[in-house]
Order: C-alpha cells, then structure tokens, then sequence
C-alpha cells in the first residue's frame, strides 16, 4: 500500500518552542498585533492541508477512515480509478477580521490518494460522514479475496 | 489575548484521569465585542463525549472518541488514538455562568461571553 502524508503540523516541535517561550503578554500581542508569533501560526501561509488517514483490512474488505472535523458532506469527493482512491475536499475559509483571530485549523483544499494493495468491486463502494469523519468501505473484488483451495490426499 | 492556553504540567501519572497521555486539539480563536468564540478540532468525538468545565479560572476541554466502528486489522495509522484535552487560563472579564457549548461534525465551538462590566464610576473627595 502506498499512502504518502506531507504536513507540517501546527503542533510541530518548534511551534511548542514557541508556545513555551509565550508569556501572557505575547499572547495578547498574538490576538491583537500582526506579530511574527501569529504570522507564523496562519496556517495557510506555510503548510498544507493533510487530514489523518487510517487504513483498516479484513479478508472481504478495506476501511478507510479520513480526519475531516467541520466540513460538509458537500465539501467532499472521493473517486477510485485504478486501484486508486483519492479523497478531496474543501474547508471554506469563512469571513475573518484581521484583528482579534488566532487560527490554528487548517483551511482551502486537501487531496489524498491511496494506493489500495488488492483490487476493490467499485460497484460496493460505500461512504459516510459522521462527527468528522469520513468513513469508506470498499469490499474487495473475488479474485483478491483469499480462497481456500481443497487439496485432497489420496 | 486574555483567554491564554497552558501546558498542562499539572496532569501527572497520579491525577491524570485513566488512558492518556492526550492529544491537543487545533484551536482557532476569535475575539468579539461580545466575547470569545473558541473552536476546537475533535475528530471522532460526539456530544456525549464532551465534557467542557471551568475550574479555579481555568476552562477545560475534553473530547473523548467514539471506539471506531471498523473490521479487521490496521493496515495504515496517522490519526492518534488519545481522547483530546486543552486548558485555557480565562480571563476574568469572562461570565463563566453564560458559557455555552456545542458539537458539530467533529468541531467544538464554545461561546465566551465577556459580564457586563460595572461602568467606571468617580468616586468624591470628601
């Protein structure tokens, strides 16, 4: 399985260097100023968007479960070609003052592809979307289920 | 930036509450007239595993995760198992009584409404 993730967290080690150095009054110049400290936490300016994904398998099926807190359905597509499950989407950035936010959630596109090791039926293919997560299941075709084979001794 | 986030060293082996340690929730803050709007990314956590509490002038926030309904075996991880948990130092402008909390789709927005404030008053000389 090839699944490959580019991020550079908002909780990486330096910005907790960071969070560590901050005093109560920087905190402030955080909200209020256009200091460095807030520059360097809008995380659109340096880093992608890379939502969390996990990977479940059994014998008929793979279950695919992607982090994606406070979007909408709408907001999500998911295609399969080639053995190949991509997940996309969009988290709308919404009408901020300049002044007085501090963010740390990721906002704009996303896209993951997964590179699924056996092939899938994409007939079955199945999708939700509940507290956040995005959830496919994508049964396996019959010939990548494993089969038993009688061997009979004589 | 009067509501402030601390680390929070005061969790030891001793008083932490069973599994952890936890995961830090991303966090944008917003500043209005009215008060603070706090949202919190808690992927896989629903109403019932929210607990938002204020104590000795800390607000907590806890996010505890759904058991993932799935069959067979890992194949591939990158989320973190931990349940989440932030703690913020509140501002005492903020009317804890008026607090108010909600889940959506795996993000929890809690509205920090500042009291209304007692108006400067001249005090005479006598």
């Amino acid at each position: 399985m090839n699944v490959q993730r580019y991020q550079r967290y908002p909780h990486s080690e330096l910005s907790r260097a960071f969070d560590r150095l901050a005093t109560l009054r920087e905190e402030m110049d955080g909200l209020f100023d256009n200091s460095f400290r807030s520059f360097f936490r809008t995380p659109g300016s340096f880093s992608t968007w890379s939502p969390a994904i996990d990977v479940h398998q059994d014998k008929d099926q793979f279950t695919v479960v992607a982090e994606v807190p406070g979007l909408k359905k709408e907001d999500l597509n998911l295609s399969l070609h080639d053995g190949v499950l991509t997940i996309s989407g969009e988290r709308k950035r919404e009408e901020k003052p300049e002044q007085g936010f501090r963010s740390e959630r990721f906002v704009g596109r996303f896209q993951r592809s997964i590179t699924l090791p056996a092939s899938v039926d994409p007939n079955k293919v199945k999708a939700s979307y509940k507290d956040g997560l995005l959830k496919v299941v994508l049964p396996k075709s019959e010939e990548a289920k494993p089969k038993q084979i009688e061997v009979s001794v004589s | 930036m009067n509501i402030v986030s601390r680390e929070d060293q005061q969790l030891t082996a001793e008083n932490r509450p069973q599994a952890g340690p936890f995961a830090t929730p991303v966090v944008d803050i917003e500043s209005t007239p009215e008060g603070y709007v706090l949202q919190a990314e808690m992927p896989g956590v629903n109403k019932e595993g929210i607990e938002v509490t204020v104590e000795n002038g800390d607000l907590i926030l806890t996010g505890r995760r759904l058991p993932l309904e799935v069959s067979g075996e890992l194949v591939h991880r990158e989320s973190r198992p931990n349940d989440f948990r932030r703690v913020y130092e509140l501002d005492p402008s903020i009317d804890t009584g008026r607090i108010s909390a909600r889940i959506e789709n795996g993000v929890l927005t809690v509205n920090l409404p500042k009291a209304e404030r007692v108006k400067p008053r001249r005090i005479e000389l006598e």
